[in-house]
């Protein structure tokens, strides 16, 4: 059973591994302030109030969303790290391989987009790489997907270290992700619940990335040798496998902050159970056969494969709504706990997930993909789960260890302000594209029909708000994590906050 | 009301409810259980789950039914014989839609390939609604059934980004008033 004390030895940070971790969250939050910043510049234009050309445009769109996935990536895989290396043997070159790899990968994801003009945003769908029609070079798109595989290595290499070190401890990953205890045997109660979701994130992420090198080095080939030609539905599966899990993944890997710290927060054991192995095994199956959902109107695909997208994506409700947000919600009714930035953010990225998926699951039903299907939906759901869910569960983590090192659970007047301006903002945003959607407004779309501006408008004064809160806790965070001692306000901070 | 406006309203429902839990469990959360209350609460919370579980099974089963029985995509590898055909081709940055002008009331099937890169043929309505879509994909011709119910000027539009001009790929699509009328 995870211990109740707030911060225990075993999580202290020192030397190499204070330094790599304040690394990928100070580039993490950064990252996250410029691309935020990009996706107000994109909301604006839509709602013409600024005036962006479609070319650069599409750039920063491009930019945006390979930014974005990949910054949420580092940042849950920081996540991940912090609390995996209690359990066993990680190798920290392995962490700072993740990173250099990932530095280096959006290097050229960037030089790609902004000095070769590509512009055939984070999905690269074939063969529009190859299409530039003058805007970007064949050669551009190489070198974006290059940056793309080296990125993807990272993340490999990062995996296979832990995916040694849960087997030298565990046996292998079937038994990190707790499977021998399905169908009955006592469950062991201090088996970590991070060794559980790692060992998931483990399997399916590396298949994904796996499938995602197939499909790009197909694409590098036949950029180089044009006469060799992929079949673009097939190419469109790999692709989809591969984005759908990469940034599922992210869910996965931040979770683990809430699971693990939680508990210390409301001072309520917050045990493993049944119903908690088999949500993370049944996940695990789901999030790896889930993607045809991004294929329902692909009429030439087999009817089996996009009927199995219907069934999993609802499917995939049942471990999140019965174990993961009902679990937490559970752990905090009624607790006596007192609300602080670290337990603040867990109860909203629980919100942002559960709520986030019931328009994700309508979108998943074949039905409703046919009038859905690439509109602001997609956007709206989404976004509602990566910016109030996954950012949270991250910034949950990181003002944890604010406190530690500030010896004060954070809770300033300015930390509550931001939050709120941060939820507020986030659920306008979130929700003008979800009526966007509604009102079948396109997706990706440089220009919008004169009858599109209003969810424009109303979008970009909630972005706007996200943007001030998240500059607020990127500065909060740097400031923090490199000056020492924090000052904050410690009033609020009393002796029951350490539930221990 | 159209498929669009059931969706937002379950989508905003579903939203609200759990918006509403979460007040309730958060409102509520710094006042800790009384001794008293502490020995039952386990079992309230893995009753309360359970039927949770219960409802999302039965939403699960009535939903999956209710929604895949009539398969709402039509066989693409039998021949349709519907009485109006129309040829779609994308390509950047244009529609080719062959005849542009359709009867309301009977089936029309448009058959819809792309000539380049992925495009996405999606048909608004005139009030400005998506009534059906189905993807361009090059090397793939796939088939769309629809039946237009009100005549008027519908718009086809691109809704797979394809590049620079994505945004203007649109073209228009004539219903007319059904044949027997
Ligand atoms: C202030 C915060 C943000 C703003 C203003 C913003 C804005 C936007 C806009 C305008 C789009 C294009 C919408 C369209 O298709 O019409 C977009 C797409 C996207 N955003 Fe964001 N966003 C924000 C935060 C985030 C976060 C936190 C993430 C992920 C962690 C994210 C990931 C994405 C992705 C993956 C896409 C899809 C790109 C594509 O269609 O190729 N965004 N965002
Ligand atoms: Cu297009």
């Amino acid at each position: 059973m995870a211990s109740l004390t707030l911060y225990p030895a075993e999580e202290r940070l020192e030397g190499g591994s204070r330094v790599t971790f304040d690394l990928y969250m100070i580039t993490a939050v950064t990252l996250f302030v410029v691309m935020m910043l990009i996706g107000l510049t994109m909301r604006m234009t839509q709602a013409t109030w600024l005036n962006v050309n479609p070319a650069l445009f599409y750039r920063l769109l491009s930019m945006h969303g390979a930014g974005m996935v990949g910054t949420a990536s580092i940042a849950t895989t920081a996540v991940m790290w912090f609390f995996l290396r209690k359990y066993v043997g990680l190798h920290l070159w392995a962490f700072v391989a993740n990173y250099v790899l990932f530095m280096l990968g959006a290097l050229c994801v960037i030089v790609s987009i902004f000095f070769g003009g590509y512009g055939a945003l984070w999905t690269f769908l074939y063969p529009l790489p190859v299409h530039g029609m003058g805007l970007w070079s064949n050669n551009a798109s190489a070198l974006f997907l290059v940056g793309y595989l080296l990125i993807g290595v990272g993340s490999l290499v990062f995996y296979l270290d832990a995916a040694a070190a849960i087997i030298k401890v565990y046996g292998n990953l079937g038994r990190g992700l707790g499977l021998q205890w399905l169908f009955g045997g006592e469950i062991n109660p201090d088996h970590p619940k991070a060794v559980v979701a790692s060992s998931m994130v483990i399997i399916a992420n590396s298949l994904g990335i796996l499938a995602g090198s197939v499909v790009l080095v197909m694409n590098l080939v036949n950029i180089y040798y044009p006469q060799i030609t992929l079949n673009a539905l097939f190419a469109k599966n790999l692709t989809y496998w591969f984005g759908h899990m990469y940034i599922n993944a992210t869910i996965y890997m931040g979770v683990m902050a809430v699971y693990e710290l939680l508990p210390r927060y409301t001072g309520r054991p917050y045990p493993i159970s049944r119903p908690f192995i088999w949500s993370w095994a049944a996940s695990c199956l789901f999030v790896i056969v889930v993607y045809p959902h991004h294929l329902m109107i692909d009429f030439a695909q087999p009817r089996w494969l996009t009927i199995m997208g219907q069934v999993v994506s609802w499917s995939a409700g049942f471990p999140v709504f019965c174990v993961t947000a009902y679990g937490a919600m559970t752990n905090i009714h009624r607790s006596g706990i007192r609300w602080t930035m670290p337990s603040r953010l867990m109860a909203l990225s629980m919100f942002g997930w559960a709520a986030g998926i019931v328009p994700a699951i309508l979108d998943g039903t074949v039905r409703n993909n046919l009038v859905m299907h690439n509109t602001q939906w997609v956007p709206g759901h989404f976004h509602f789960y990566l910016l109030l869910g996954v950012l949270s569960m991250v910034l949950a983590l990181i003002y944890h260890v604010l406190g530690n090192r500030a010896n004060a659970v954070p809770n300033s007047g300015l930390d509550r302000t931001g939050f709120f301006v941060y939820l507020i903002g986030g659920l306008i945003f979130t929700l003008a594209f979800l009526s966007a959607g509604h009102q079948s407004v396109a997706r990706r779309m440089a220009t919008h029909l004169p009858e599109w501006t209003l969810t424009d408008k109303v979008g970009s004064v909630g972005a706007t708000l996200v943007v001030l809160g998240m500059l607020y806790y990127a500065i909060r965070i740097i400031v923090g994590l490199l000056g020492r001692p924090v000052v904050i306000d410690t009033s609020h901070a009393h002796p029951a906050d350490t539930a221990g | 009301m159209n498929l669009q406006d059931k969706i937002y309203i379950i989508a905003l429902a579903g939203m609200g409810l759990i918006a509403l839990l979460f007040i309730y469990v958060l409102a509520n959360a710094g006042r800790p259980l009384r001794e008293e209350e502490k020995a039952g609460s386990m079992g309230i919370a893995y009753r309360m789950r359970t039927w949770l579980f219960v409802i999302l099974l039965v939403i699960f089963f009535v939903g999956t039914w209710g929604t895949l029985w009539h398969y709402p995509i039509p066989p693409q590898h039998v021949a349709l014989n519907p009485p109006q055909v129309v040829n779609v081709t994308g390509r950047m940055w244009s529609w080719q839609i062959e005849p542009p002008t359709v009867h309301a009331g009977s089936d029309v099937e448009f058959r819809v390939s792309s000539s380049d890169v992925n495009h996405g043929f999606a048909i608004y309505g005139p009030d400005g609604r998506i009534v059906a879509q189905v993807q361009a994909m090059p090397g793939y011709t796939n088939k769309l059934l629809h039946n237009f119910d009100k005549p008027g000027t519908y718009t086809a539009r691109c809704l797979e980004f394809c590049g620079l001009a994505h945004a203007q790929m649109a073209a228009p699509i004539q219903v007319v008033a059904s044949k027997g009328e």
